[in-house]
């Protein structure tokens, strides 16, 4: 359902577009390297949206029964047909549906009977909030545990990350989202169960970012705020465990191929400090890809993981989608499908930004 | 390093990392509040809740607890069928026109009194809007140019209806009791009427009835919130507030039971409902519901449209070894169209597992030799255990089968094409009354492809018989009680017999709810769940 991260840039590939020779004329240059950006982004939507209609509407699911039900007869089916523009020729209904995204309407949900693009605004805060917070500890555990086991390489602290990382990239998350409510919820009650909040605190806070966090913090109702934040351990959690043990690993295996360099070699015999040598010298260099790997990592959380959000009765975006998806309700598919696609592009750009900032070569 | 080990030093590392988060849990709430009820339940089939349009399994329940009908099934006796919004009705001597008589004192959640102005205006507007079941009104003749002639307030407590068609006024009065019966506060509704859409788009997630209930919020895939009506003709609900939280897995609504989190989980499996059993603070409650699960040949095909391989289909089916097994406790054997323990049921089960008699059968039909049919039914259990199993019986007199797993909204199509040729699918009845599920099993008044009547099963499976069609039409315009239902029980008989339908089991819903929970009310139709009758 998610674009696939194939359509993303990666940095080394912006890294050698800047390597390029110096162009005459730098705003110039600038300005045309912007265009090119800007453009590359509207074609990656055009393309996005294309695809994602047209198998929307080859998916042998009926829009139109999503609506009407399985008993409607079949005027109430022709006119809800109708209604839809599902007579009119596939291209003449991808153009008219473009021409309203472009004056920001998505249309209308047929599961929540509101317009797509509130639902958007309800359901991706909720996702926004578990994937940043998951992302976080991924990467302030995963990085350290990764450098950890390559400077241990081969010793036992590195099998056992090596062991966590391997747990937590293969073991189904359905399974352990069920085992951590049963241990943490069930059994020793030292958390809440699925949800976002108690539904007694439901409609306390006015919404204003959709982050309940955050939300609850500026309104200064901390009594909420712990709640929302208790809720949030455990999926928070679960995706974190992914997170984690994907950075873990690649920060592993991008460290042991810079401690195997020469200039590693050259650092430690100038007598630095084995800290100066990991930190300052090998890792300054693993970080250019560190930022790409958690870019993807955050953008691929953000596409809202199903599982996790079906099980914690999450209201995310991958919730919303699937649930869509399942209801034959293409409006909201679709714009969903744009949003995660915004998010992969906006991140990626971020990364890019990241990237120059970090690499010193890529420095004016 | 063996996969135990892993798993309980993650574990382990997982408990670390959440015990340095144990103050955030901040207090426990011990239970839920007296006076308010919180369900698990799983709603995404939740699209409108407008009573012109609701046919959703969770939209039915919600409206028939915000909406007062015209007529009802009321919790005190389910099976009695009582005036709702309706004090009084007086049929005429034709039996074309019934005068009801609104209820005095009945007041809306706005405080608007109800009148038969509000009465006239909601039945209307069913018709008018024209959404999926106003057939079961428009059935009796109306169409959006004759029904405001058809059906009138007379004064401000009377409403005169009369069928354009003809049908029985005890099939009126019972249809009337359907959702699409609900009486809407005409005068909020029209407040937020937009381009003479009668308020559709504003009373699909909005209330405005006079029910035991308003809707406070609806949230898609997260909460409904139910707030009582504290001037319910029946006396303000004891649940102040209903919620419904949106739970899609079965396993954390358990957790959430057992822990006090959650009052009632809604849609435990056979086995989480195993489980509970030695749990003293949860009681499971047994409601038997009309939804049936049926099998269904398609006429056209050349082999299952023979009556000799038909009916040795209805010997395939091992109903007992089913309904002991992965059905116990949720479904029983049921054979007829029309379900048990309602007005007008066939409680006769005349088939069993024969293999022996359905192979005879189809040597009798010249098919000794076997064929190879598709199965098609929905992916979500049971049906894919009901399919494997009719698929290994089928292999034991020589019938290959092939299963093919679909989502509704893609099997749907399917049928409604014509397209299938052994279908494992599911019918509730639209109202409580037999000719709800006679008109969809029995009544194929033109065959023809171009007909697309597809909202009669007899129709999606190419069945169509005058002598059974005429049955149909009699037993919905006679008048006698007693005569209707024995034509119903010949006709299910018939069609039982005869038709290209295997019913084989009905529906018991089981609720798992905490012990201090009394008086939830389920009846058999999808629309008849109270939650005015529960105390804690």
């Amino acid at each position: 359902m998610a674009p696939n991260a194939g359509g993303v840039k990666t940095s080394s590939d912006a890294a050698e577009q800047d390597a390029l020779p110096v162009p005459p004329s730098p705003v110039l240059a600038r300005v045309a390297a912007i265009a090119k950006h800007a453009s590359s982004i509207l074609l990656t939507f055009i393309g996005l949206t294309a695809i994602t209609f047209i198998i929307g509407r080859v998916m042998p699911a009926d829009p139109v029964l999503a609506i009407v039900g399985d008993r409607a007869s079949q005027d109430v089916y022709d006119a809800v047909r109708l209604q839809l523009g599902l007579d009119k020729p596939l291209i003449q209904q991808y153009l008219i549906y473009l021409s309203n995204i472009a004056q920001g309407d998505f249309g209308t949900s047929i599961m929540t009977t509101r317009p797509v693009l509130d639902d958007i605004i309800r359901f991706f805060p909720a996702t926004l909030e578990l994937a940043t917070i998951a992302t976080i500890f991924g990467v302030l555990l995963g990085i350290p545990m990764g450098v950890l086991a390559a400077v241990n390489q081969g010793r036992l602290i590195d099998h056992i990350i090596r062991i966590i990382g391997l747990f937590g990239y293969s073991v189904p998350i359905f399974w352990l989202g069920l085992v951590a409510l049963l241990v943490f919820y069930a059994g020793l009650g030292w958390l809440p169960g699925p949800g976002r909040i108690e539904v007694y605190y439901d409609g306390i806070v006015e919404t204003r970012s959709g982050i309940i966090l955050l939300d609850s913090a500026l309104q200064g109702e901390w009594e909420i705020f712990r709640n929302a934040l208790a809720h949030l351990v455990l999926p928070a959690a679960m995706l974190a465990t992914f997170a984690l043990a994907y950075i873990a690993r690649m920060t592993r295996s991008f460290m042991l191929d810079q401690l195997n360099q020469e200039y590693i070699l050259t650092a430690r015999v100038k007598g630095l400090s084995e800290g100066a040598v990991i930190w300052k010298h090998a890792f300054r260099n693993v970080l250019v890809q560190l930022i790409t790997i958690i870019g993807l990592t955050y953008a691929s959380l953000l596409e809202g993981s199903v599982l996790t959000e079906t099980i914690f009765a999450w209201p995310g975006i991958g919730q919303y989608i699937t649930t869509s998806l399942f209801n034959a309700d293409m409006n909201a598919v679709i714009g969903g499908t744009v949003v995660v696609g915004f998010c992969f592009v906006g991140i990626n750009v971020l990364s890019d930004i990241l990237y120059r900032i970090v690499d010193p070569r890529a420095h004016d | 390093m063996n996969i135990k080990m892993t798993i309980k030093r993650a574990a382990l590392a997982t408990a670390f990392a959440a015990a340095s988060a144990l103050p955030m849990a901040g207090p426990a709430h011990a239970g839920t509040p007296k006076d308010m009820l919180i369900m698990a339940k799983n709603i995404d089939d939740l699209i409108t809740l407008d009573p012109a349009e609701v046919f959703e399994f969770t939209g039915g329940e919600i409206i028939a607890n915000v909406y007062d009908r015209v007529m009802m099934f009321e919790a005190e006796d389910l099976s009695k069928l009582v005036g709702g919004v309706a004090e009084s009705y007086r049929i005429s001597d034709d039996g074309k026109t019934i005068v009801f008589k609104v209820r005095a004192g009945q007041t809306f959640h706005s405080g608007n009194a109800v009148t038969a102005h509000d009465m006239a205006f909601s039945l209307r507007r069913v018709v008018k809007l024209k959404k999926t079941p106003s057939f079961i009104l428009t059935q009796f003749g109306w169409n959006k140019d004759n029904v405001d002639g058809l059906i009138k307030p007379l004064d401000g407590m009377h409403v005169s209806v009369t069928m354009a068609a003809d049908f029985s006024p005890g099939l009126l009065l019972n249809a009337l009791s359907a959702g699409i019966g609900s009486v809407v506060d005409m005068k909020e509704v029209q407040k937020h009427e937009k381009d003479g859409d009668l308020g559709y788009g504003w009373l699909k997630n909005h209330s405005a009835g006079s029910g035991p209930y308003s809707l406070q919020t609806w949230k898609a895939n997260e909460i409904i919130a139910l707030k009582a009506h504290s001037g319910y003709r029946h006396g303000a609900p004891a649940m102040k507030r209903v919620v419904l939280r949106h739970v899609p897995e079965s396993s954390a609504q358990r957790l959430m039971v057992e822990k006090g989190d959650a009052d009632m989980a809604r849609d435990l499996t056979p086995d989480q409902i195993k489980g509970l059993a030695g749990n003293s603070d949860i009681t499971v409650g047994d409601y038997p519901k009309a939804a049936l699960i049926y099998m269904a040949t398609n006429n056209a095909h050349p082999i299952l449209g023979k009556a000799k391989v038909r009916e040795a289909i209805r010997y395939v089916v091992d109903y007992k070894g089913m309904a002991n097994s992965f059905l116990a406790g949720q479904y029983k054997i049921h054979q007829a169209f029309w379900p048990s323990g309602l007005w007008g049921s066939l409680e006769e089960t005349p088939f069993k597992l024969d293999l022996a008699k359905a192979k005879a059968l189809l040597a009798e039909a010249g098919h000794s030799g076997g064929f190879k049919i598709v199965i098609d039914t929905l992916k979500k259990s049971p049906y894919p255990e009901i399919a494997q199993s009719v698929q290994q019986s089928l292999s034991k007199i020589g019938v290959e089968s092939q299963i093919i797993l679909s989502e509704g909204k893609t099997l749907w199509p399917k049928y409604r094409a014509r397209k299938h040729q052994l279908i494992v699918a599911q019918w509730s009845p639209d109202y409580v009354d037999p000719h709800s599920n006679a008109d969809a099993f029995a009544h194929n008044p033109d065959n023809r492809m171009e007909a697309k009547l597809t909202g009669k099963l007899a129709w999606r499976t190419s069945w169509s018989d005058p002598a059974i069609n005429a049955m149909t039409e009699g037993a919905a315009k006679e008048l006698d009680l007693v005569k209707r239902e024995k034509l119903y029980m010949e006709l299910q008989r018939k069609v039982q017999m005869e038709g290209p339908f295997t019913v084989m089991f009905q529906k018991s819903e089981q609720v798992a709810s905490r012990q201090n929970v009394k008086n939830f009310i389920s009846g058999a139709n999808f629309d008849l769940v109270f939650y005015r009758t529960i105390t804690k």
